[in-house]
């Protein structure tokens, strides 16, 4: 199974999404949105409040069936899958959610342990210290394991939520506002772990997020979401945008010392 | 076949091929616990040809090397570098210590120490109790004056909520309870040809005990529950924070208008109890005893007396305090996680039933001694 996909992600994108549309009610969120992710790569998604990052996002994991077009995941299309095959798809990627979304009646390390119980026939001993490795790689100390959520600071919610996303090792992550409610050195310290873990497990990451800081230091590619569509390339490509929105963004006050410091 | 061994002198040689991942993790993992350490003094790890090693194969091989150093083996890789995956664990967990995975031993019981701080929980919890409702109660006195400071509309929003919304469950209560009453008095009395009895036993225990008691039994389950989650997660959710923050207090326009709301819906639901219970057995006296409606209620106008009636109305606005009470004082505890406020809802509910019973065993011996 892993050894088809494989072959297929050596040649075409890891994600492509084609011809999105979304629709509520008579609000058009998306109306043929166009993106793709190449393997290997940081893809950020930016977009103003309410331009559909998070419906965007919940459509690419199959969680959302769009109104119309097709989300590929190394070329298969999730939309046309039954419940079953989208079951197997979705062990292939890991998610971190906004507020964290761990469980809060498990412990950190049941938390991680969850998913792999659910997808993988794995020997007690392997459970549990693969889930303790889980929880070290990103960062976490072996005591955070034995916790509850509630009893975790923020930054550490992130991290554990980050460890759950990497339970089934994934080859895709996805982060929905990885650093969002974090102060900059932390924010600045997930990053830097996001990178190297990026580097080396050679995961393929699409992250949305509105923290320009990080924008800068982790993303290849940029795709940002105006007028119900996608504007995607390079982070230098994009601050070229004539885009009013694009602009403000990427040029306004919060901006400039960017230009200064990264000469975007 | 993704593990290939060879013995070389005192050396054993193992050649990783094939994909060691998270999914052929369960296939390889008895082959290398298979392996034995004894007698060698040397192993070699060869993953050149390995086609994909993600971390869960990569513990496998960090654990496999773990423990032949354990074992005193000198472990080499040839065939290049270790894969950097291996490297990535080997660095997490650190090489050459067995399996580091300690749970936390869970506490010693230590039988007095648990009666001790029990105790003191107990006592604590008493004292929450006591502060949280006298400061209720303070909060409403100095509100009277200001008109302001009832919320009205607040409190009409809760008398229509536990109030008018559970009319039909409750008028569907109460007239199963008749059925039941009817039936079973029915059985009994009629064996002494004391059917008109009948009419008294629905009468008196209706309006004295089951109309009140099974209206606050209901309203405790859908209202109490209601009041202990609706604060409980807008305590999660820091609205109670910003409330107090704004300078508004929380007791007064959370927790006020739900127990003043409820103070008026039940007697009023009770009022309803009664007369679907009346009127039911009045159904039920007419098709099990064929007794006229009109001889029903003339006996039931002779079994009332003075005080049948209003020994359950009164009982009903304490039932409500109770119930809203503990309600609003759980949701008002939770703190932390959304396990806690299942818990204190849980906990509301069946304390709000259990106080009105005990409530209801003291009006019996009060309404007793008193002579009603």
């Amino acid at each position: 199974m892993s050894g088809g996909v494989g072959e297929q992600a050596a040649v075409g994108p890891a994600i492509e999404a084609l011809g999105i549309i979304n629709r509520f009610g008579s609000q058009t969120v998306h109306d043929g949105l166009d993106m793709s992710v190449v393997p290997g790569e940081v893809f950020g998604i930016v977009g103003g409040s309410g331009s559909g990052k998070s419906v965007l996002l919940r459509t690419i994991l199959g969680l959302h069936r769009p109104q119309g077009g097709e989300v590929r995941f190394f070329g298969t299309d999730l939309t046309r899958l039954s419940d079953r095959e989208l079951r197997a798809v979705k062990a292939q990627y890991g998610v971190t959610f906004q507020a964290g979304a761990l469980f809060s009646s498990l412990t950190v390390l049941q938390n991680v342990q969850l998913p792999m119980i659910e997808h993988l026939q794995l020997p007690p001993r392997a459970l549990d210290e693969l889930a303790m490795l889980k929880v070290r790689l990103v960062g976490l100390p072996a005591e955070a394991a034995w916790k509850f959520p509630a009893q975790l600071s923020g930054g550490m919610v992130k991290r554990a939520a980050l460890a759950r996303a990497l339970a089934l090792d994934p080859r895709l992550l996805f982060l929905d506002e990885p650093t969002s409610g974090l102060d900059p050195i932390g924010a600045a310290s997930f990053d830097e772990l996001v990178m190297g873990l990026q580097r080396e497990l050679a995961l393929t990451i699409v992250m949305i997020t509105h923290d320009l800081d990080s924008i800068f230091r982790t993303c290849n590619r940029v795709g940002v979401i105006v007028d119900r569509k996608m504007v995607s390339g390079t982070l230098a490509e994009i601050a070229e945008n004539p885009h009013p929105w694009i602009q403000s963004y990427f040029h306004g006050d919060r901006a400039r010392r960017f230009e200064v410091s990264h000469g975007a | 076949m993704h593990l290939r061994s060879a013995l070389s002198g005192s050396v054993l040689q193992l050649s990783v091929e094939d994909d060691w991942t998270a999914s052929t993790l369960p296939l390889i993992a008895p082959q290398l616990d298979a392996l034995e350490f004894a007698g060698l003094d040397g192993l070699e790890i060869d993953a050149a040809r390995a086609a994909t090693i993600d971390l869960s194969g990569a513990w496998l091989l960090h654990d496999l090397s773990s423990r032949a150093e354990a074992n005193g083996l000198a472990v080499v890789w040839t065939g290049g570098a270790p894969p950097p995956t291996v490297a990535l664990v080997d660095g997490t967990l650190g090489t050459g210590k067995g399996p580091d995975f300690i749970r936390p031993a869970a506490a010693e019981f230590r039988p007095i120490t648990a009666i001790g701080r029990t105790v003191v929980e107990r006592w604590a919890g008493l004292q929450d109790g006591l502060a949280f409702t006298g400061e209720a109660a303070v909060r409403m006195l100095r509100g009277i004056p200001w008109v302001k400071s009832w919320r009205l509309i607040s409190v009409a929003r809760h008398v229509y909520e536990t109030g008018i919304k559970a009319i039909p469950i409750v008028a569907l209560i109460a007239f199963l309870i008749s059925v039941i009453l009817a039936y079973m008095s029915a059985e009994q009395l009629m064996k002494f040809g004391a059917d008109i009895f009948v009419v008294d036993l629905i009468t008196i225990a209706v309006l004295r005990e089951m109309g009140v008691l099974l209206t606050a039994i209901i309203v405790a389950g859908r209202s109490g529950s209601a009041f202990a989650a609706e604060i409980g997660a807008m305590k999660l959710n820091e609205e109670t924070d910003a409330l107090r923050a704004i300078g508004i207090s929380p007791m007064e326009v959370l927790v006020l208008p739900r127990v003043i709301g409820l103070v008026i819906a039940l007697p009023l639901l009770t009022v309803v109890a009664d007369a679907v219970g009346i009127l039911g057995g009045a159904l039920l006296c007419y098709s099990l005893l064929d007794m006229p409606f009109v001889q029903y209620f003339q006996r039931v106008h002779e079994t009332v007396g003075a005080w049948t009636f209003w020994v359950g109305i009164i009982k009903a606005p304490v039932f409500a305090l109770l119930i809203a009470g503990a309600g609003a004082y759980r949701g008002m505890q939770v703190r932390g996680s959304s396990r806690e406020l299942g818990r204190l809802t849980t906990m509301a509910v069946v304390q709000a039933i259990f106080l009105v019973i005990l409530a209801n065993a003291m009006f019996a011996v009060l309404f007793m001694e008193m002579g009603i």
